[in-house]
């Protein structure tokens, strides 16, 4: 079974599931978040029969990483979530809430604002936790013998609520260059209007976690001035898409800020992936530490490899099918 | 009070699982039923089964999106409160999950929207050939969930190195001596769910007198399969408790709350079992009928409780009593089915509102019944989590907090009880509203293929509504 490295390949499988997970989810997330500040209940509506038909599917990849993850890469399932208890459960109730709003708010009139309110709290924490998880993976967890042994609340630090506000900053402005593309009118300019206010919040978040890091991690800042300058490919990739996003908007391009922003979160992804590899459970273990035995990590690929691609392209269907702008008074009432 | 993790997580994951299995278990049985009327309304043309399978579909789409919000949970419950069970049988466990999850997307992705969407823009063979396929997928689904659950209860095919499970045998370990009982068990309580809740609803549209035509095929024919189904559950369950009885004795004790092993073992209509004396209070039973049901033999030996130590015994009246709801269950479904062919022998099966309002209210039993069903094997094989290999105090997350266990209990519930108020509301409003009078005319282009926005029904009455449509 040397041939191949079963390892890479689920380590490949499960961070496409990652970052799909963040771009699809994040720019319906992102809607959410921005939910309260829309000018009208008509605009309300606009925002959420945008992602209305595509939400549950992006939330599909969710389900499969934490699946696929207990599968190939147990000791991350079994570190990450004790580790991350409190922030996993917030996030869960958020997803749950938001589910649920997206069913019953146009099928409500008198409690409507109460389903308004669950989707944008609900999307808003989620977002949050979210973020959160990526600091405190990037801060490393106290590990015993593949065993947490770190308190409840340890994750919690200026540090992870930072990358969290960030994350919301960066899901609302995945969520604006997404409503710049499916919407028109006031909607579209207030959309247009939004999007520089939440570049310039990512990019101070982006350049803070970015000085910040290298203190809270050392094999990081070990990492970032060694003598790896392919590195700083990344980040440089990723402002000029910042770039690219600002221009677009000046120019009232309608496609093309979302493009930008998904460039945006590739790149950085991508940075924070080589910065820490091949280490997935910070400080002390590699991919291979952590990895599942071979011939269970074989037995579920040849599932996935096959369901993959149908996901892939029931995905794409869904999303050709709803192309194009979304209305007022359209949509299901 | 000290804050028990261990208990609070066994608390948690009883909650969250018992909440969450409500769904499945209704729409496997659905899903089939589905598939019966899609076929029906294929072979006849007939009308009536095209609106009832119109509604049906409605009601499973309802219930299909409530389980799938609660079992998202479940994917990260086994994770955050019993992480040295997921590392330890990751190996086998993560690819049974995956395979779960992996099953229950195809099934979406491909076939779902057609049977809830595609009426009248696909051709008819299609459709029905989506139905079929829906339902095989709630079976597949049903069938990784049971083998993971099975492992657990019998386990086979893996063998234990350095804490953790590997698996030297997959067909072994798929097929556990407990599985094809379990299966078969279950896949039968999803036939009686769904069987009793058709049958409770159109009992209801009857007494009321609506698409009385319509209803009634659907009771009679409901009717007609609880009939077979429900004495031959009786029977396969006896046949399941045998099973346990050769693979987990003490769990079968504790059935039948017999603390000593002895020959001419009463059968228990009444006991209050006391954990703490080892010994039942207040005992009233019939001399010798465990031992005849267990043993065919009236001097067969049943073994006792107190043959393994306290602390490895299982919490006695919870399994005792878990095992009496679920079998009183099972005897009011035998009886109202046999009244049902009563009636039908005396021509007076729809006229009988009596028997109308009973079936009304016998809905609730099979849920009661399946819930009962899965704490008698779940608190049975307390205090293992992998039967004789790892007790659930080895399983549970080493840095979880009594604090932190109680929160996300109490968080639970309440995130729970909203869903399942407004998912029950919103059901009870889908029933209301009954058979459309044809099938909604779908011309709304944007409107989400997603499993509840297939039933066109307003959450609250048109009352009170601001301008807007």
């Amino acid at each position: 079974m040397e041939m191949f490295d079963l390892t890479l390949i689920w380590a490949g499988i499960i961070g496409f599931g990652v970052i799909m997970y963040v771009l699809m989810d994040g720019f319906d997330l992102g809607v959410g978040i921005l939910f309260p500040f829309a000018p009208d209940e008509d605009s309300r509506d606009v925002l959420m029969n945008s992602v209305a038909p595509i939400w549950d599917g992006n939330e599909t990849w969710l389900v499969l990483g934490g699946a696929g993850l207990l599968a190939a890469f147990p000791v991350v399932y079994s570190v990450f979530l004790p580790a991350l208890y409190i922030g996993v459960f917030l996030m869960l109730a958020g997803l749950i809430f938001r589910g649920i709003a997206f069913e019953f708010r146009f099928k409500s009139h008198r409690n409507r604002h109460w389903w308004n309110r669950a989707f944008s709290w609900g999307s808003t924490v989620a977002a949050f936790a979210q973020g959160a998880v990526v600091g405190a993976y990037i801060q490393g967890f106290p590990v015993e013998d593949f065993v947490y042994v770190g308190g409840a609340l340890d994750w919690l630090t200026p540090f992870s609520v930072l990358t969290g506000i960030g994350l919301v900053a960066g899901y609302a402005l995945l969520g604006a260059t997404w409503l710049i593309m499916k919407s028109e009118g006031h909607t579209q300019a207030w959309a247009y209007r939004l999007a520089p206010r939440l570049l310039i919040a990512v990019l101070a978040v982006f350049a803070i976690i970015s000085l910040w890091t290298p203190f809270v991690d050392d094999a990081v800042r070990e990492r970032w001035f060694g003598h790896l300058h392919l590195l700083w490919v990344f980040p440089a990739l990723a402002l000029l898409c910042a770039f690219w996003l600002w221009r677009s908007v000046q120019a009232r391009r309608e496609g093309q800020p979302f493009i930008a922003t998904l460039g945006l979160f590739v790149f950085t992804y991508l940075g924070l992936v080589v910065s820490k590899w091949p280490v997935i459970v910070p400080p002390n273990y590699t991919l291979w530490d952590v990895a599942s035995a071979p011939e269970s990590q074989l037995f579920l690929l040849l599932g996935v490899l096959f369901v993959i691609p149908i996901v892939l392209a029931y995905t794409a269907w869904s999303y050709w099918v709803f192309r194009g702008k979304v209305r007022v008074g359209e949509g299901y009432h | 009070m000290e804050l028990d993790p261990l208990l609070l997580s066994r608390l948690q994951f009883a909650f969250v699982v018992s909440f969450h299995a409500i769904f499945p278990v209704f729409t496997i049985g659905l899903a089939s039923y589905l598939a019966v009327l899609n076929g029906l309304f294929y072979r006849t043309a007939n009308p009536a089964w095209e609106r009832l399978a119109n509604f049906w579909a409605r009601v499973f789409a309802v219930v299909f999106g409530m389980g799938v919000v609660s079992g998202i949970v479940m994917a990260f419950q086994f994770g955050t409160n019993w992480s040295n069970f997921s590392l330890a049988a990751s190996n086998l466990l993560g690819p049974m999950l995956s395979y779960e999850v992996v099953t229950a997307f195809f099934l979406e992705a491909a076939f779902l929207g057609v049977l809830l969407f595609g009426r009248g823009k696909v051709p008819q063979g299609v459709h029905l050939f989506a139905s079929i396929m829906v339902a095989l997928g709630t079976f597949i689904s049903a069938f990784w969930i049971l083998v993971s659950n099975s492992w657990m209860q019998t386990p086979a095919g893996t063998e234990l190195i350095d804490g953790r499970f590997h698996v030297t045998d997959w067909s072994k370990a798929i097929f556990t001596a407990s599985f094809p009982y379990r299966f078969v068990h279950f896949v039968m309580a999803s036939f009686l769910t769904g069987g009793f809740v058709v049958a409770g609803v159109s009992a209801w549209y009857l007494l009321i007198g609506r698409d009385v035509e319509a209803n009634r095929k659907a009771f009679s024919m409901c009717l007609w399969m609880l009939l077979v189904l429900a004495p031959a559950q009786a029977w396969f369950g006896d046949e399941h408790g045998l099973n346990t009885l050769e693979h987990q004795p003490t769990k079968v004790a504790a059935m039948e709350g017999n603390w000593e092993t002895q020959s001419r073992t009463p059968l228990l209509l009444f006991a209050w079992p006391d954990q703490q004396a080892q010994e039942n209070h207040l005992e009233i039973g019939i001399p010798g009928l465990a031992s005849l049901i267990l043993t065919h033999d009236l001097d067969g030996e049943v073994p006792g409780v107190s043959a393994v130590p306290p602390e490895e015994q299982p919490p006695v009246w919870w399994v005792f009593w878990s095992f009496r709801v679920m079998v009183a269950m099972g005897l009011a479904m035998i009886v109202a089915a046999l009244i049902g062919a009563w009636l039908r022998a005396r021509g007076r099966l729809y006229e009988s509102r009596g028997y109308l309002q009973f079936m009304r209210v016998m809905t609730i039993a099979p849920f009661l019944a399946v819930l009962a069903g899965w704490f008698v094997t779940e608190i049975g094989r307390a205090p293992w989590l992998v039967y004789g290999l790892m007790t659930q105090e080895e399983a549970v997350t080493p840095s979880l907090t009594g604090g932190m266990a109680l929160f996300t209990l109490i968080g639970y519930v309440l995130v729970y009880a909203v869903v399942f108020y407004a998912g029950t509301l919103y059901l009870t409003r889908v029933v209301r509203q009954g058979m459309l009078p044809e099938p909604p005319h779908d011309d709304e282009v944007e409107r989400p293929k997603r499993p509840l926005s297939a039933a066109h029904v307003p959450f609250e009455d048109a009352a009170n509504q601001p301008g807007r449509s």
